[in-house]
């Protein structure tokens, strides 16, 4: 029957997508076909430079890119998954995971921890999709649940980088009850009046999509991201319906209603610190880009600003949101 | 558990194996198990339906209403599937859109205030996927749906009494105490989903379903059900008025242990039971 949870993605630039070996593949735009040194692919901060696409990004290149140097500080670092199912498919989980930690050298799919963004201290947790395509087992949700208990203690605001194909299947129904685990940690932070802010990028479906990504304060996205509960295929399959060109894309949620902003991954830190400086209740948070000092990051999206106009015809609004050239 | 309910409801050894666990689903599946609306009109006085998410529609997958249950006012909310061609195709064999999800948020708002308790029902495949489903905000609706619970003040108690899969389940099954019925199953994806992802092969659902251990005394055992609500010999769908009875005791004596508990120490106590879910070293 239903499907729900799949980490089916039409793309096939994802570090586990299959095709030809990811060190051919990886630097290359599969919309343009422009190639990168892996140079130019850090300073781009993984965008095509000439169409605009957004390459994944690793939970500690991420934290790079959104925090200011220096201020990351890694909690529950240790935690790692146990096999509680004592489950098989054609190989054990336990060597399924042993294997995404020596080819991504993380214990799990999400890195959490204390950082600041602009100047404005946060909890932060990121998701990392290299790692069992971002599945959301027991670790995931502790860890979400323990970046949770940090923001309350410090009284902080709570950050969270979703990118993910949903629940881990590999421990069952306990993968399922980590959707309710991180829902009761926003009911937390709602209760104590700490704002917490979610951006979802490419892909976040399944239990992700449908738990704490979705209960942002403030929801941002990635442009182009696949968001939603049911992957493509899984749709095509089970109702036979044709899928409109943008299926679960970030620009239909948004005209849709379920993102507040869509930001370009250039603009990203920008706006994530502005609007954690607002939430959080202190000075507003003053782009150099606005002030006149020199900003590479600003330069390049708006080198890719025009890229993308170029190619879609939809240029990034100001304040996230697409909005299309007359 | 105390030993007087694990006499009142029976306690089973354990089985495992794949077939026992494919013929679990069968079971939790099978067209003459009783539905959400069977059990209401056998365990409640009165039971009145409400409809529509007061947005976009009325979800039929979902049935959301008040009613009379023993003595006492209470809220219900459960996924209702249809027993033949049409009706199956009226309730979308029982996958929700976003509108059952706000219509019952609705009605878990509406107990919250007036102090009823609420009762959810679980029976689903899983949340409809379509690209109307997509746009209408499912994600955040089974988000949003799984907070309400989480936060009313009222008791919580839900049951899974057929299928409960994957979000599209639990969005309704946040409770202070979960209850399984004995040939029900609770997994995070169906067996033919998984088996389609894990083995690239649906037809591999019955090892899928051994794998995933969705059967009730393994759901008990990993900490994710507190109570096992027996059924009439050979299954619910042998005996509807039996199988309503015991899952009405098993329901009113929930009820009676949670209710005795200060809203504030429940709603707290409700978190830190989902906060404490999962297994992992350190
Ligand atoms: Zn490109």
């Amino acid at each position: 029957m239903a499907q729900n949870i799949n980490v089916d993605i039409s793309r096939t630039d994802e570090p586990n997508g299959k095709g030809e070996p990811a060190h051919r593949t990886r630097n290359t735009c599969p919309t343009c076909a422009s190639h990168y040194r892996e140079d130019e692919m850090v300073r781009n901060l993984r965008v095509c430079t000439n169409c605009g696409h957004h390459f994944p990004v690793t939970a500690r290149e991420r934290i790079l890119q959104l925090v200011d140097d220096g201020s990351f500080a890694e909690i529950a670092a240790g935690l790692h998954s146990s096999d509680p199912l004592g489950f098989t498919d054609s190989r054990p989980y336990p060597e399924r995971v042993d294997a995404a930690m020596r080819s991504t050298g993380l214990r799990d799919a999400a890195v959490v921890g204390a950082a600041a963004i602009g100047g404005t201290p946060v909890a932060l947790a990121v998701m990392d999709f290299s790692f069992l395509g971002g599945s959301m087992g027991s670790v995931v949700g502790e860890k979400f649940a323990r970046a949770a208990d940090l923001a309350l203690e410090r009284r902080l605001p709570l950050v969270s980088v979703a990118a993910s194909g949903g629940a881990r299947m590999q421990e069952g129904v306990l993968a399922l009850m980590q959707m309710a685990k991180t829902v009761a940690s926003v009911d937390e932070m709602q209760e104590a009046g700490r704002p917490f802010i979610s951006v979802l990028v490419h892909p976040t479906t399944g239990g992700v999509a449908a738990s704490f990504a979705a209960l942002g304060d403030v929801v941002i996205a990635e442009p182009g991201a696949l968001l939603s509960f049911s992957g493509p295929r899984v749709v095509k399959q089970t109702t036979g319906e044709s899928l409109p060109d943008d299926f679960g894309l970030s620009e239909s949620n948004f005209r849709h209603g379920h993102v507040d902003l869509i930001v370009p991954r250039p603009e990203l830190r920008d706006m994530v610190a502005r609007v954690a400086a607002i939430l959080a209740g202190g000075t507003p948070y003053r782009p150099p880009s606005l002030v006149g000092e020199i900003d590479p990051v600003g330069a390049i999206g708006r080198a890719l600003a025009g890229a993308r106009r170029r190619v879609t015809g939809v240029r990034p609004f100001r304040n996230g949101g697409p909005h299309v050239d007359d | 558990m105390s030993t007087t309910e694990r006499e009142r409801f029976g306690f089973f050894r354990r089985r495992g194996g794949e077939r026992d666990a494919w013929h679990a689903v069968q079971l939790a599946r099978h067209q003459d198990r009783p539905y959400t609306l069977d059990y209401l009109e056998r365990i409640c006085d009165d039971f009145i339906e409400l409809h529509g998410d007061r947005a976009e529609g009325d979800d039929p997958a979902v049935v959301a209403g008040v009613g009379s249950f023993r003595g006492q006012s209470v809220a219900f909310v459960g996924h209702q599937k249809g027993r033949d061609l049409k009706q199956r195709t009226y309730r979308n064999f029982g996958m929700p859109s976003p509108e059952g999800y706000r219509k019952a948020m609705r009605v878990f708002s509406l107990a919250g205030r007036l102090g009823f308790p609420i009762v959810t029902l679980i029976d689903t495949p899983g949340a409809a996927p379509g690209v109307g489903a997509e746009q209408r905000g499912q994600s955040g609706a089974i988000a949003r749906a799984q907070l309400t619970l989480m936060r009313v003040p009222v008791p919580v108690i839900s049951c899974v009494i057929g299928e409960g899969s994957s979000g599209g389940a639990l969005a309704i099954g946040v409770a202070d105490r979960v209850l399984m019925q004995q040939n029900a199953v609770y997994t995070v994806i169906s067996p033919e989903g998984c088996a389609a992802i894990l083995w690239k092969d649906a037809g591999e659902a019955k090892r899928a379903a051994a794998a995933l251990r969705p059967t009730a005394e393994a759901c008990l055992a990993l900490g994710v059900v507190d109570l096992i609500v027996s059924e009439p010999s050979g299954g619910a769908h042998r005996d509807h008025a039996r199988a309503a009875e015991l899952l009405g005791d098993a329901i009113q004596l929930e009820l009676e242990v949670i209710a005795a508990v200060p809203p504030a120490q429940r709603r707290a106590g409700r978190r830190a039971k989902f906060r404490s879910m999962g297994a992992f070293q350190e």
